[in-house]
């Protein structure tokens, strides 16, 4: 199997180095039909690397169900017991396979991009030469410097050292794909966008077919990040869903700039405008998924999530030098090309509200780049180094996110062009004494309604964050719902049909914009959801036989704890019973796991998922005595994040669906009020 | 005896400062919120969990319940933030702080969003100023531009036909 794997990245390399090579003399001789025939040759190689290096993966992946441990990476990442889940996940779970697994998922788009090149011959002609230049980079990589074939030095050993148990959960099986498709994604946008500024592309059908490859793209990055949030918050155990690490942040920022992105190429599309900025934003979402990637493997910036620190990150930090020097090259000889169509109007108008957009996920994505990279910085200015954890972050990104929420809100209900004082009234005045309402409703209740109840904004500036949030998402949330109202009665008015009939052809009508907007309602969820943060509480105790611990209106007692072994791995969990006013309500078993092969231990907290709050226990550990020592926490409105995520989700797979075709008005003459007599015998 | 005008603003004014100090030391003196506030502007130093000091959850950690219980001490003891801050340093490193301080060199983590955020509003204004004084493109196709005030008048249409 190793000699099959390295035969077929050998393979596909050297088809990359073809498609490339001949592509571009293609490009260049245009005009003559040799060289196109040539160039088709190129396309096609592209299309067979996806066949080498899906060969390579699943001779990777078969190794793992073997066992075949003469293969270092199999040794490192596989033991006999595994279960199979988390052995196809071996593919990805170290260096060197993740780099396999990345070259897998570009040659995979690559493969959908070459097969669909009728769309428009030439653009993709272009794009394909860029993409076989990235494809270039990665399998040079995995062949010379991160091989995953590489052979286990010395004797034949018996079994291997096992999957890291903290990836042993199932999300974790989902988690680096999702992730993965988003990073390795953000390639194809760049590719068309460096390919239409090479080839002056004339008009704006690239940015079209740009679009829907982000938003893709961006729906499976979304979709990566929520699992990750997900798994730190149901495996690691410390009751949070987002640490800020380095790694977090590295996924983050082409994040933001994509999401920056999606919205002005709305500017570019309808107005003809922001031309320029969009091209570096297509750039700076590529660049920022090959920087976070550069992050985690090259040991630069220290990190729990980080890979093992190796020589790679000087072929990473190459590529990147590298690729922001072609850019800049045809950017700066083709730039007349990107002038803007039309002036702006107003400052009060979509225009200046998708600027203010940009230019706040831009600060957040900035704040996030310093943050992550102040501890080296200091280490070079000052020779130590710092830590930046989540106070600075909060302290720096929930202001700029709550600026965000509110364009969020304002934004879409601004008009083209220029948008009058009435127009503003008219559409924001319901949709704010809502919000304000909600606000107070907020404030005023009584807290035993639940965590979220009776914030106080005077009493902490968290409690102050937490209510904006509120107030915001209810605006935002607010508009959205005005929108669909105001669009869907026009149509109930005129079709007669119910009003939900109503929005779901208003929705397919213009499923871009509907589907942007149950976008935005999600991201208002998650964001009530990142609210509840300011009210956690928690509290800590060994507990013995039938010992109470009171926390958050719950009560806990402690009615058993054991152990018990297998094969794979040695377990701890305690049995609690939590009763409210005085009721039994569930028993939940927090556990803490001894993984063998590995030689490491993991948590795995039991955690009681409620619409208001959350109750979250976790087995710490244990005292001299032998009792545990359970840690609970209580934590208001989590769950709504996992919602908005869907949500999200949800919006974006709508938008990418077709618009329904507008209906047809036939008009019919009037009909004649008193008909004549049909003469018979005529 | 009758109080003079200026020795009941004098009490006033003690009152005012008396109520200021209530409300700005209100949990300042309660040990379990100080350990709780301390303890999250501390980071465990084991290298394996990267957590704040009260998230640790433990697992394979040799050092958190030693610093807690040294935090606990601490705090228990009446010592200010600085102090035990400035002790936990001085044993584990700078590296302990969960975020840079607001002195020397680390200030800069401070400034830089700030100024980021100054420059980038200046930055978009002028863009906004210099866009709507630039000339108007000419019309492709000689497609005539819709003028202002007709734009106007069908957004009110649209508008009265859409209003809730």
């Amino acid at each position: 199997m190793a000699l099959i794997g390295s035969f077929a990245l050998l393979l596909a390399l050297a088809l990359s180095v073809y498609c490339f090579g001949i592509g571009l003399l293609a490009l260049v001789r245009k005009n003559d039909p040799d060289w196109e025939r040539l160039g088709e040759t190129a396309r096609r190689a592209g299309v067979v690397i996806f066949g080498a290096v899906f060969l390579a993966a699943l001779a990777l992946v078969i190794s793992a169900f073997r066992d075949d441990f003469t293969i270092a990476y199999i040794f490192h990442h596989s033991n006999r017991d595994l279960p199979a889940p988390y052995k196809f996940a071996t593919l990805w779970s170290g260096q060197e396979g993740s780099i396999l697994f990345w070259c897998l998922l570009l040659s995979g788009y690559g493969f959908v991009l070459r097969l669909r090149y009728k769309t428009d011959p030439r653009l993709f002609a272009y794009a394909s030469v860029v993409l076989a230049a990235v494809q270039i980079f990665f399998l040079s990589l995995v062949n010379f410097a991160a091989n995953p074939f590489g052979l286990l030095e010395g004797p034949l050993r018996p079994d291997g050292s096992g999957l890291n148990p903290l990836l042993q959960y199932p999300e974790m099986v989902i988690h680096p794909p999702m992730l993965y498709m988003g990073y390795v994604g953000f390639t194809i946008p760049f590719a068309f966008a460096l390919g239409a500024l090479i080839m002056k592309y004339p008009g704006e059908k690239w940015i079209h077919i740009t679009r829907r490859w982000t938003m893709v793209t961006w729906g499976f990055l979304t979709c990566g990040i929520f699992l990750g949030a997900h798994w730190a918050y149901a495996v690691l155990g410390w009751g949070g869903y987002w640490g800020w690490d380095p790694v977090e942040n590295a996924s983050l920022m082409p994040w933001l700039v994509g999401t920056a992105f999606l919205h002005s190429v709305m500017m570019q599309e309808k107005r003809g405008m922001l031309k320029v900025w969009n091209m570096w934003l297509v750039f700076a979402t590529f660049w920022l998924a090959i920087l976070g990637t550069f992050l985690t493997r090259s040991g630069i910036i220290s990190s729990v999530h980080a890979f093992a620190q190796s020589s790679i990150g000087s072929w990473f930090a190459w590529f990147l030098a590298i690729s922001f020097a072609v850019f800049v090259f045809f950017f700066v000889r083709n730039k007349s090309h990107l002038r803007s169509e039309n002036k702006l109007e107003s400052l009060v108008s979509r225009e200046s509200s998708f600027l203010f957009n940009n230019l706040l996920f831009l600060l957040l994505t900035l704040d996030v780049l310093w943050g992550t990279w102040f501890p080296k910085i200091s280490e070079l200015v000052q020779g130590n180094k710092v830590t930046v954890g989540a106070p600075f972050y909060n302290r720096v990104a929930i202001p700029v996110a709550l600026l965000l929420l509110l364009l969020t809100a304002v934004g879409p209900l601004l008009a083209w062009r220029k948008t009058s004082l009435e127009s503003l009234k008219r559409n924001f005045l319901w949709p704010t004494v809502a919000a304000f309402v909600i606000a107070l409703f907020v404030m005023f209740t009584p807290a035993r309604w639940g965590s979220i109840f009776g914030l106080k904004p005077w009493h902490d500036v968290s409690y102050f964050y937490s209510l904006m949030t509120i107030f915001l998402s209810a605006l935002v949330a607010c508009t959205v719902a005005s929108e669909f109202y105001r669009g869907g009665r026009v149509i109930a008015d005129k079709t007669g049909q119910g009003m939900f009939a109503s929005m779901v052809q208003l929705t397919h009508r213009n499923t871009r914009r509907y589907g942007g907007y149950i976008v935005h309602f999600g991201v208002v969820l998650a964001m009530i959801g990142f609210s509840g943060s300011a009210l956690n509480q928690d509290n800590e105790m060994a507990m013995g036989y039938g010992d109470k611990m009171s926390i958050g209106g719950y009560d806990l007692v402690c009615r058993s704890y054991t152990q018990e072994e297998n094969g794979n791995q040695f377990t701890e969990w305690a049995l609690m019973d939590v009763y409210q006013n005085g009721q039994l309500v569930r028993t939940m078993s927090p556990q803490r796991i001894f993984y063998k092969a590995s030689q490491q231990a993991s948590t795995k907290p039991d955690i009681d998922q409620g619409f208001k709050e959350d109750l979250y226990l976790v087995y710490e550990g244990q005292n001299e005595k032998g009792q545990p020592i359970i840690k609970a926490h209580v934590n208001p409105m989590v769950i709504w994040i996992w919602i908005g995520a869907w949500v999200m989700i949800l919006g974006t797979a709508l938008a990418l669906v077709e618009n329904a075709p507008a209906p047809v008005t036939v008009r019919v003459p009037k009909l004649v009020e008193h008909a004549a007599p049909v003469a018979t015998g005529d | 005896m009758m109080s003079t005008p200026n020795s009941v603003l004098r009490r006033a004014l003690h009152c005012v400062l008396l109520s200021l100090a209530v409300f700005a030391f209100t949990g300042a003196g309660d040990p379990a919120s100080r350990f709780k506030e301390i303890g999250h502007r501390l980071v465990c130093v084991c290298g394996a969990c990267g957590e704040l000091l009260l998230e640790c959850n433990h697992v394979g950690c040799t050092y958190s319940d030693r610093m807690r219980n040294e935090l606990m001490a601490a705090v228990t003891r009446g010592d200010n933030d600085d102090l035990i801050q400035q002790a936990f340093v001085q044993e584990f490193g700078p590296t302990v702080l969960s975020a840079p301080t607001t002195s020397g060199f680390d200030r800069t983590a401070w400034i830089f969003p700030l100024l980021a955020f100054a420059l980038g509003m200046t930055a978009v204004v002028f863009v906004i100023r210099a866009w709507k004084n630039r000339p108007s493109p000419a019309p492709a196709g000689g497609v005539p531009r819709i003028k202002a005030a007709d734009l106007e008048k069908y957004r009110e249409q649209a508008g009265e036909e859409t209003d809730l």
